[in-house]
């Protein structure tokens, strides 16, 4: 016989109680079977272990404020030490009563890549985000900014050449005239800038006390190391990458031994290069900065990196866009310019992210020419004899702060690669 | 009709500045140039700078007197020997720390990786927190950290932690009994060569038996056995003679024995397990990039989790791993250079004091790339090689 | 394409022309500059450490000093960078520092191979051992087989190996670049024995010890095992600049050996004394030669001090570091210290 109600009208029972919810979602992940039930547990009373003496020591024993290392000692972490000393560590030497220029450096330097990760920017409006941003930033941390008119007149043949060449076939007269008249100015000066007719005059931005770059240390200096190191190296790499693709014999082989040599030895072999043989290869009288030495190394080596990553982009396109081009008219650099670089860049940026993280945290080989990154500044942080003794407290700290960065960087590579990827997929 | 032949097509008459292979040799011929000129450039303010400054020149400085002693050394040496050994001492060292990373960060982050894809959650989230946690935080770091703990945790010599009288660790390192020289020893090696050699003999008998008959054979509990048993036959063989050299603490430190040290220690410890976070994740991402169907197909076959992915997942997912693996052996080979920074005396802090002493920074900087290129190209080499050895072999 | 390359090499030649040249010889240079770039230890007491106001104060500053007062009038002009060991020769031979004066030993091969001078001899020092008392040792021939804690790039690394070797002992070193660290490793037990020179033996057990310990707990060891004449550095090429270094620290041992002081030279200046006229530049014609203002020891002695105020104030008995004078005192007094005639 059937049963009295119909299908329809039955009471919906609620699953059995070890298949629903926490306790369902527990035997399915944690105890799924004898040998994932022992793991778990096991773990659990490990890491359950490990977890409370970290934060015994960390949280509920720790010292927050203390007058000297002295009071600190004995018991749990001693967070004093920080509070002590969190200026030093982030702004290094900086002269005390300024430290809000730096502060303002880096705030300007974060503001420039948040605008500059958010996809709705990335176009004509990237230059004028980085180049008020960097502006700003040096302003802030030098204070005084002399702009030579050697400067201008070559960024002026710089942007004239460039517009000439890539405007070639596809502008009005007007405009090409336009491009031609800015690379003439430009050549024109600086051939009247070289010869000493035209005196050697400089722009002076000067609202500020001057501060050397030898006194700055902290987070504006790994920041400021990590993105111009790759800002510069971005182009330098793409001519690389393009070198080494290209048919040409010896462009080749220039390309592929910089790349090579630049890539087989460790960052701190460059970076003692930098600092001992740049200045004898200069010659004499003629001085770098410090700064400026492990910006260079930074620089050449990131190159060489972004070049395979470019290089891996350049490869994924397939060979019908470059014969397409061809077959328009585009000379070599336009074709590079509209059609080949903006497909190719699209597919490297998550490496690119990537790589901007990994330089993030190489800047911390700067330590070791004496220059005072945050991981140094942290270091010398631990040298005063009245604070001596809490190594762990000031490195934690450091990872700490290491770990906001990356993390956060990270994350935005993840989802930007989902983001561009959401028109390929199916 | 008359058919027209085609005959060669006709040449179209380009000037000169317009043929394309005329302007690629322009363009060569101006590039080159402009790098001889900068290279020219430099090497003359060098050579003048040098001059004027009458640093000296050349590698003569290799064959003088070294002075200085060195603390971890795995060949002999002593301040009355040449620079050169010197630096061979530092290579020596950098090799050790780079082939023992290489090998156990693999190891460790092989597993990290299979790891975070476990089934158990609380597993899977240790690892990740694991690999995030190394790879967001520079190497330097944790080398410092690492190092710090070691060298603070642990008590002085004479306070040294002592395990059955034979295992003593202190803030001077791990020190434990080793066999006294013997000439035995020399034919345990030979025995050990040829148990790795007969290792590939029994992997292709047992392979073709199993192709034959169907019946699996326990390979690597044979292999493990051949590598271990046939040297300690031998050693049985030759009267087992089982003279150690006893660690003693005489005076400051303990004499006799062999020594784990601190510097050492934290070096490795701190590459193999940031080096391991990133191995993991090319693992997993190397398995996550293979096919669903393989690992549905292989459970539908009846076989167990491990056995799954260690011979159907792994051994595919490796033509998607070696490329990016390399990437982080070169990695590990180039950051033992951050001996520096905790006193582990690898080559460059070898190098570093020679260019202090002699003062001839370019030709030691010559040295120190000319070394490091040779380990990397080697290492990518060796690399290359294996992967087209697994290469997808397609028509 | 090509047009742009060529107008990048143009551009950048120009650049690199007008941006950082300072052509010409040191001397030239730090006039323009304002300022003479000086090398320090990163903090060694009585020697050059930076107070919490980051003002540096020691014997290797003073001598900086003086060499500021020569060339500017004022003692203030110098810019202080804080060298290691191992950064020390590579940054005078670069250029980043005019002056090196960071307690570095004369040796012969410094002096020749590294395209470097030594200028006068501001420290006779020798090389000693420091050890915990704990250990019980009294000489330095109980050494054996001990961990020592020793900087790279330094004499002190040199003359170890050599002592141990003589003396057919065996040691292990544990080599750090930064003297922190090299304290850190001492003071927490990783080595047995500090070893550097003398001078700064003392500086770190007077000032460095970290608490609980005490200075009391650590002990310099008797043996004294080398030579070690510390002097200021410069490089080969200048010699205008060597000599003003040079005579700026004999002024300040000559003002010492005539009884000027800081505190008297004004009345000097009146003194009838033709040595003391012509050292003072009342007499002119040796600032001339040297190429500074005749007032230059006047400058020196009035803002620096002579060479016994300097000891003073910074190692000597009174001092923090309480170094007695010993073979550092003037000649007139048994001692080594020896400054030519300033005529």
């Amino acid at each position: 016989m059937t049963d009295a109600m119909p299908v329809g009208e039955r009471p919906q029972l609620a699953p059995p109680v070890v298949d629903a919810g926490a306790l369902g979602w527990m035997r399915k992940n944690l105890f799924s079977s004898w040998g994932n039930g022992i793991t778990t547990v096991v773990l659990a009373l490990v890491f359950g272990w490990l977890l409370s003496w970290f934060l015994n020591w960390a949280l509920f024993t720790a010292t927050f404020t203390a007058a000297t290392g002295a009071e600190c000692r004995g018991h749990g972490a001693c967070w004093a030490l920080i509070h002590e000393k969190y200026r030093y560590i982030f702004f290094g030497s900086f002269p005390y009563e300024q430290h809000w220029r730096p502060l303002f450096a880096v705030i300007a330097m974060l503001a420039m890549l948040v605008l500059s990760s958010d996809r709705r920017m990335w176009n004509k409006r990237l230059i004028a985000i980085w180049g008020v941003g960097s502006f700003v930033t040096f302003l802030l941390m030098f204070g005084q900014i002399h702009i030579s008119i050697s400067l201008i007149l070559f960024v002026a043949l710089l942007a004239g050449g460039l517009g000439m060449i890539l405007r070639g076939a596809l502008a009005t007269p007007a405009e090409i005239n336009g491009w031609r008249a800015l690379a003439a100015i430009g050549a024109i000066g600086l051939v009247l800038r070289i010869t000493g007719v035209l005196p050697a005059w400089s722009l002076a931005i000067a609202p500020f006390s001057y501060v050397e770059t030898g006194l700055w240390g902290g987070i504006p200096v790994t920041i400021i190391l990590a993105t111009y190191g790759l800002l510069f190296a971005f182009p330098f790499g793409i001519l690389l990458a393009l070198g080494r693709r290209s048919h040409l014999p010896l462009i080749k082989g220039l390309c592929v031994g910089f790349i090579e040599l630049i890539r087989g030895v460790p960052l701190i072999s460059l970076l003692i290069m930098a600092s001992v043989m740049l200045p004898l290869f200069l010659p004499s009288g003629m001085t770098f900065d410090k700064f400026l030495r492990a910006q260079v190394a930074v620089i050449l080596f990131a190159g060489a990196y972004i070049a395979e990553i470019v290089r891996g982009g350049l490869q994924s396109l397939p060979k019908g866009q470059f014969e397409a081009a061809d077959a328009m008219g585009l000379n070599y650099v336009q074709k590079t310019a509209f059609i080949i670089l903006p497909q190719a860049l699209r597919v490297v940026i998550p490496p690119l992210i990537n790589t901007f993280i990994g330089f993030f945290k190489d800047t911390s080989l700067v330590l070791i020419i004496g220059i005072f990154d945050f991981l140094n500044t942290a270091n010398q942080a631990l040298v005063d004899p009245n604070w001596a003794g809490f190594p762990g407290e000031v490195y934690l700290f450091a990872a700490f702060v290491y770990f906001c960065f990356c993390y956060s960087m990270s994350r935005y590579s993840k989802w930007l690669e989902i983001e561009l990827n959401k028109g390929t997929r199916r | 009709m008359a058919v027209e032949t085609l005959g060669s097509p006709t040449k179209v008459k380009v000037s000169p500045w317009n043929d394309p292979v005329i302007r690629g040799w322009v363009f060569q011929i101006v590039v080159v140039g402009l790098v001889g000129l900068l290279a020219y450039f430099l090497v003359s303010n060098t050579v003048e700078n040098l001059q004027r400054q009458k640093i000296a020149s050349g590698f003569h400085y290799l064959e003088r007197e070294a002075g200085f002693e060195i603390g971890d050394t795995m060949i002999a040496y002593s301040p009355a020997s040449t620079y050169a050994r010197a630096i061979l001492v530092g290579m020596l060292n950098t090799l050790k720390v780079a082939v023992l990373g290489i090998i156990m960060a693999t190891i460790l982050g092989t597993l990290i990786g299979v790891g975070r894809l476990s089934p158990n959650w609380l597993l899977a989230k240790i690892c990740e927190g694991y690999v995030e946690m190394f790879r967001n935080v520079p190497l330097l770091l944790w080398l410092f950290l690492i190092y710090k703990l070691i060298s603070e945790a642990f008590p002085g010599p004479r306070q040294a932690i002592n395990v059955l009288n034979s295992f003593f660790l202190s803030n001077r390192g791990l020190y434990f009994p080793v066999p006294l020289a013997d000439p035995i020893h020399q034919w345990m090696g030979v025995a050990l060569l040829i148990g790795i050699v007969a290792i590939f003999f029994v992997k292709r008998w047992a392979k073709k038996r199993q192709d034959a008959t169907g019946q699996p054979f326990p390979t690597i509990l044979a292999g493990v056995g051949l590598v271990l048993g046939l040297p300690i036959v031998v050693w049985l063989l030759g009267g087992a003679p089982h003279h150690m050299s006893w660690p003693e603490l005489k005076g400051f430190n303990f004499e006799g024995g062999t020594v784990i040290q601190p510097e050492f220690t934290a070096l490795l410890v701190g590459l193999v397990l940031y080096t391991s976070a990133f191995v993991a994740e090319i693992v997993r991402s190397g398995i996550l990039a293979l096919n669903k169907g393989q690992t549905e197909a292989a459970s539908a076959l009846g076989l167990s989790r491990a056995h799954v992915m260690r011979l159907v997942l792994l051994p595919q997912a490796l033509r998607i791993i070696v490329p990016p693996m390399t990437s982080q052996y070169l990695n590990i080979t180039k950051n033992s250079s951050l001996a520096i920074a905790i006193g582990y005396p690898d080559l460059v802090a070898s190098v570093n004091v020679t260019i202090n002493q002699t003062g001839q920074a370019i030709e030691n900087i010559l040295i120190i790339m000319a070394a490091y290129l040779s380990v990397s190209l080697s290492i990518s080499a060796f690399m290359n090689w294996y992967n087209k050895r697994i290469a997808l072999r397609e028509r | 394409m090509t047009k742009i390359a060529l107008a990048a090499a143009i551009g950048l030649a120009t650049m690199l022309a007008s941006g950082s040249a300072l052509a010409g010889k040191d001397l030239d240079a730090i006039k323009a500059r304002g300022a003479v770039i000086c090398g320090v230890p990163t903090g060694i007491a009585g020697f050059a450490v930076a107070d919490s106001q980051g003002k540096w104060v020691g014997l290797d500053v003073d001598v900086c000093r003086a060499v500021s007062a020569a060339i500017f009038g004022e003692s203030d002009k110098v810019k202080y960078v804080p060298l290691t060991s191992q950064q020390r020769f590579t940054a005078l031979q670069s250029g980043e520092v005019d002056l090196l004066s960071n307690n570095t030993t004369i040796t012969l091969q410094r002096d020749t191979a590294l395209g470097l001078d030594f200028t006068a001899i501001t420290y006779y020092d020798g090389q000693g051992f420091m050890v915990n008392k704990k250990l019980g040792v009294k000489s330095a021939k109980e050494l054996n087989g001990a961990t020592v804690c020793v900087a790279p790039g330094t004499t002190t690394e040199l003359n170890l190996a050599d002592y141990f070797r003589a003396n057919k002992m065996s040691f292990k070193p544990v080599v750090i670049e930064k003297v922190e660290e090299i304290r850190a490793a001492f003071f927490s037990g990783r080595c047995d024995v500090y070893t550097t020179d003398v001078s700064s033996l003392a500086a770190t057990r007077a000032a460095n010890v970290p608490p609980p310990a005490t200075p009391e707990d650590f002990v310099v060891l008797p043996e004294i095992i080398s030579k070690e004449p510390l002097g200021p550095m410069v490089r080969h090429g200048d010699n205008q600049f060597a000599d003003i270094v040079r005579w700026a620290q004999y002024a300040m041992m000559e003002a010492e050996e005539y009884g000027i002081t800081s505190k008297n030279v004004d009345e000097m200046l009146k003194s009838e004394n033709p040595t003391i006229k012509r050292i003072l530049g009342v007499t002119p014609g040796m600032g001339k030669a040297l190429g500074v203002d005749e007032k230059w020891v006047y400058n020196i002695v009035k803002q620096v001090g002579n060479y016994g105020e300097s000891y003073d104030k910074h190692v000597g008995p009174n001092s923090l570091l309480k170094i007695d004078r010993g073979v550092n005192k003037l000649w007139t007094q048994g001692g080594l210290q020896y400054a030519p005639p300033i005529r």
